[in-house]
């Protein structure tokens, strides 16, 4: 049962990620991006992850691509390049780079293979919102509170880049 | 039951398109997207160590990773909209202001 729902959302996940990279379209690009994640969720709950898994949906799937297809529309950016026109020396050297480094990733894998450990059987107890909120408000309450701090300097960041300044005809501000 | 590889070959496989998207594409929100795939594998894999050594400390390296990833988005999205407020394009080959 576990390795058929794996082979369903590792293919689901691929799929979609290849798609991702190669649609012209801006916008479905980013929906193909939502499959993604949401599949890669559906594999968190498989590493016995529930917390994780829900923020998964909740932050990735639902306020990082909400806010990513809100700048899609809001810019207006659906005249897109077509993808294999002119530089065939660039791709082929990308494609060769992504075959090195995941030619390198399996290769390191390949040496520990046999080390490593099964699943572990407290893990039914480990991944629960429950056990997640009791580490983290105990042994990182610094970094979690750091984490808020570091928010709220993206958010007011973000303001400061992207908001647009009204100038009047003198010039001046 | 599972093996971990399969989770880790299906991590490293996701960090691999990720990185051809960042390299063939020149849509700047798309290879934000792709950055964002990347987090995703890398915190695909974290995730796998912990389930595999019963360890809570993994989920809440991801935990924070995702909040970093949250601010990261927001304040890569400004750029693009600055970017895109500058010269009309998210074309990123049109971004040559520091290119000699």
């Amino acid at each position: 049962m576990d390795i058929y729902a794996f082979v369903l959302l590792a293919v689901l996940a691929i799929a979609s990620a290849l798609g991702m990279i190669l649609n012209k379209n801006t916008i479905n690009s980013a929906l193909l991006l939502v499959v993604n994640m949401v599949s890669i969720a559906g594999i968190y709950l498989l590493l016995q992850a529930q917390f994780l898994a829900l923020i998964q949906i909740l932050v990735y799937a639902g306020a990082i691509m909400v806010l990513f297809l809100f700048v899609i529309m809001l810019l207006n950016v659906d005249e897109e390049q077509s993808l294999l026109d002119g530089f065939r020396v660039k791709y082929f050297l990308a494609f060769l780079l992504g075959v090195i480094i995941f030619g390198q990733i399996l290769y390191s894998l390949g040496g520990v293979t046999d080390m490593l450990p099964e699943i572990s059987p407290e893990m039914i107890t480990v991944g629960t919102v429950e056990a997640v909120g009791d580490v983290l408000y105990t042994d990182f309450l610094y970094a979690f509170e750091l984490t808020a701090i570091l928010l709220t300097a993206a958010v007011v960041g973000a303001l400061m880049i992207a908001q647009y300044k009204v100038k009047d005809s003198e010039g001046t501000e | 039951m599972i093996g971990i590889d399969w989770y880790l070959a299906l991590s490293a496989i996701l960090f691999t398109i990720g990185i051809i998207g960042v390299l063939i594409r020149r849509n700047a929100i798309v290879i934000f997207m792709c950055v964002e795939l990347m987090l995703n594998a890398v915190n695909l894999s974290l995730l796998t160590f912990s389930a595999y050594h019963g360890d809570i400390s993994g989920q809440i390296l991801v935990f924070f990773s995702l909040a970093v990833a949250a601010a990261e988005a927001v304040v890569g999205l400004a750029i693009i909209i600055s970017i895109f407020r500058n010269n009309l394009s998210v074309d990123i080959t049109k971004v040559n202001l520091l290119r000699w």
